[in-house]
């Protein structure tokens, strides 16, 4: 073995004096979009182009669905069979990052100074991941039902209060015209929860996690604020307002359809809601006292720790960095755009474009999910807590035995090296 | 007395050397791996050291406790009402919480409780998700290990017969076994649906719509009996099969001899077909008990454990905790105490159906 690598090495060498084309070093890279032929015709596009643009690097890229990313990268991990180049969920990166598969990226930091802070992905100070793009949520309805339910359009500076949103979910049910009045995606189990709903908890006054030292959720998770949350919570289920259990078809279809008044849903989906109703609102989060917040980070890119090149992905990465490439995955699948500039060239981010409230919400409203290694644990016991309230559980226990269940973890970990 | 074993038996031993050391490799080892991590705070992956914390995890998975609390008095002495008459009692949470005269019962939550006159009794367990689990999985067990046996008996003895266009009703009956597990249950969850699903629309169609519509996996009293209802559905075939080999290795003289004698079908079927079936029942019942404990792949497609952990089971809190929280330590013990459990099982059963001589 070790002198058939002499062998190629020696050969690669002698090819390199000869012709700088087989001097090419293969870089791999995986990706999670699997199953979405547009989302692959553009990765497959800045791919070929960055191939195209050196003589240096070969990226090939491999593809996993979704929903079996995650699991496929630990697995590698594992059998310390990683790719050079990894795209990773902007809250899991700190735990990978902690766990050692990834390195931080050399890329000219002044290039991303203008991206919007959810797609930087910061972990003890380093630049570990950069998105393309980030994604957002809103409470989705139409003005016809506003108008009709007598209410009034919040907006970015003035957002409807904890109040002015019961007030609405509760005239939305009594006018008998919807199923339920809020669609909160319970079809979407998994990241959804910690995504969708921990703002709702944050805009209470409570947390996940404590992020002052991020080695307990004492207080934060269990405490006056998060109790409130909680019953809160529960209360859109015994009111009747929302379901605790969905059809993943209702989810997809069911605002579309008119089952619901209100839809807690994000960017990615909002085309379609665009098709189906020519008077969409995308109205900013409410806020219940702690100001109105929305999740922020969504797929990043960065490179493993166990890549033999990291200057080659970097440099790819630094590649696909370009605003024409933000804006053609904006197109494509409806993303936010990392940069403005960016959004000024998509069709519906430019200013005055039907999305561009999103760009406006994420920049106004978006926290990023608690910066942790311990986030990936936190985030289940979280949202096995959230469904537990949903179906009606004991609040004020429910939240107590998540938080020693998360502190538990912490202390597992030796406080994850906080 | 030398066995067949201690005998030198070389061929038998070469056929039976690559089967017996891939087991070995890879289902031996694996968990003689686990009963060590089950001793370690072992992560999945974690720059932390591994470190030998002795039976930690273990009591962190089986602690109990017992509380036993008095109703709250007003100051005049009376005990505090609510409005449905039951008396009220101080929150748990005031001795379970950072209490320092209950140390013993840090971190612990209520498991269930009894009343005992005005007082009340609270069993706290340190993780009660896993005691439910540990509940759910026995309730499973228990519902079908006789049910699937014996409802493979009842078609494996109607298929029993020659008829026209046998063959057909034997395919139907073993098509679900072939079917993968997963494609199964995603399937079932659609029968399931709360709103449109076909069981609501069927129930409803038969009463002329006076059946209300239930949300069958969402619910926590329906959940789990779903689930036994479909998983009885899925490998009731397979058991079918061996009951249909035990059945036709019984001699038709012994059914003749019946026959001349003037035996009824009750009793050709009590005193000659279920004798001959003996050794399959030990098998049937033993292969359904060690398959239902083994319960993961229904629950992680239909309800992950879920609503309020009505449909938790030890296999995919195992899981669940191993990969999904990242705590190969805590999996592991699981692991080791269910193999504890089944083995226990197994045994009990071997000695009530052994051969009484």
């Amino acid at each position: 073995m070790k002198s058939l690598s002499l062998l190629a090495a020696s050969l690669v060498c002698a090819s390199a004096m000869s012709s700088a084309a087989f001097a090419q070093t293969t870089l791999t890279m995986w990706y999670h979009g699997a199953g979405n032929e547009v989302e692959s015709n553009i990765i497959n596009q800045i791919i070929s182009d960055f191939n195209a643009s050196q003589s240096d690097w070969v990226v090939e890229i491999e593809s996993f669905p979704q929903a079996a990313y995650n699991d496929s990268v630990v697995a590698g991990a594992l059998a310390g069979n990683l790719p050079d180049i990894l795209d990773v969920d902007g809250p899991v990166m700190p735990n990978w990052a902690w766990s050692g598969y990834m390195q931080p990226l050399q890329i000219d930091e002044t290039k991303i100074a203008n991206y919007l802070p959810g797609t930087k992905g910061v972990w003890n100070g380093e630049l570990y991941s950069i998105g393309l793009w980030d994604a957002a949520i809103s409470l989705v309805t139409r003005q016809s039902y506003l108008d009709e339910l007598g209410l009034r359009v919040p907006t970015l500076e003035q957002p409807w209060t904890g109040e002015e949103f019961m007030d609405a979910l509760a005239k939305a049910k009594a006018s008998g015209k919807f199923d339920y009045a809020l669609d909160l995606g319970t079809a979407w189990t998994g990241e959804w929860y910690p995504y969708a709903f921990s703002p709702f908890l944050q805009s209470f006054g409570g947390d996940i996690v404590d992020r002052a030292t991020y080695t307990t959720a004492e207080g934060v998770l269990n405490g006056d604020a998060a109790v409130e949350f909680g019953n809160w919570w529960q209360g859109l289920f015994t009111e009747g307002y929302a379901q605790a259990t969905q059809d993943p078809a209702d989810r997809d279809n069911g605002f579309n359809s008119g089952k619901y008044a209100f839809s807690w849903n994000g960017n990615w989906a909002a085309l379609g809601t665009l098709d189906a109703y020519d008077d969409v609102l995308f109205l900013p989060a409410p806020d219940f006292g702690n100001g109105p917040k929305i999740g922020a980070a969504s797929w990043q890119f960065g490179v493993s720790a166990s890549s033999e090149h990291p200057e080659g992905a970097s440099a790819f990465i630094e590649f696909a960095l370009q605003d024409k490439y933000l804006a053609e995955f904006s197109n494509g699948i409806g993303l936010i755009p990392a940069t403005a500039s960016a959004a000024a060239m998509t069709e519906n981010y430019k200013e005055g474009g039907p999305l561009a409230v999103f760009f406006e919400l994420s920049e106004a409203q978006a926290l990023v999910r608690p910066v942790t290694p311990g986030y990936v644990v936190a985030a289940k016991v979280f949202e096995k807590a959230l469904a537990d309230i949903a179906n009606g559980a004991d609040v004020q226990d429910t939240l107590d035995s998540a938080v020693n269940e998360i502190d538990a973890d912490i202390a597992k970990n030796d406080n994850y090296g906080f | 007395m030398a066995s067949k074993f201690t005998r030198s038996n070389s061929t038998g031993w070469m056929m039976a050397g690559p089967a017996a050391a891939l087991m070995a490799l890879f289902i031996v080892l694996p968990f003689i791996f686990a009963i060590g991590l089950s001793f370690t705070n072992q992560r999945l992956i974690s720059p932390n050291p591994t470190q030998f914390v002795g039976l930690s995890n273990y009591s962190q998975l089986l602690g109990v406790g017992l509380l036993t609390l008095a109703p709250e008095r007003d100051d005049a002495g009376a005990i505090v009402r609510e409005a449905n008459g039951s008396p009220t009692y101080p929150a748990l949470r005031g001795y379970t919480r950072n209490n320092e005269g209950y140390p013993q019962l840090d971190g612990m939550r209520e498991w269930f409780s009894i009343s005992l006159g005005d007082s009340r009794t609270y069993v706290l367990a340190r993780d009660v998700v896993f005691m439910k689990a540990v509940v759910n999985t026995v309730i499973f067990v228990l519902v079908v290990a006789p049910v699937q046996g014996g409802l493979a008996l009842v078609l494996a003895l109607l298929i029993n017969q020659r008829l026209r266009g046998i063959n057909f009703f034997r395919a139907i009956y073993f098509m679900p076994v072939v079917v993968s597990i997963v494609v199964v249950s995603l399937l079932w969850r659609f029968i399931y649906d709360g709103q449109s699903g076909l069981l609501n629309n069927l129930l409803s169609a038969l009463t002329l719509g006076a059946f209300p519509r239930i949300d069958w996996l969402g619910n926590p009293s329906t959940a789990l009996g779903a689930i036994i209802a479909m998983s009885i559905w899925q490998a009731v075939g397979f058991h079918m099969v061996i009951w249909l080999s035990g059945l036709q290795t019984i001699s038709p003289s012994l059914y003749e001899a019946a026959a001349i004698e003037g035996a009824s079908p009750w009793q050709t079927f009590r005193y000659v077909t279920w004798p001959g079936l003996r050794n399959t029942a030990v098998l049937v019942l033993i292969v359904i008990t060690m398959q239902a404990f083994a319960l993961f792949s229904q629950i992680d497609v239909m309800t992950s454990g879920g609503p309020l952990d009505s449909t938790q089971t030890i296999v995919f809190q195992a899981v669940e905790r191993g990969y999904g929280k990242q705590d190969i330590s805590g999996g592991s013990t699981i692991s080791v105490i269910l193999f504890v459990f089944v083995l226990a099982v197994s045994l009990l059963q071997r000695w009530l159906t052994r051969e009484k001589k």
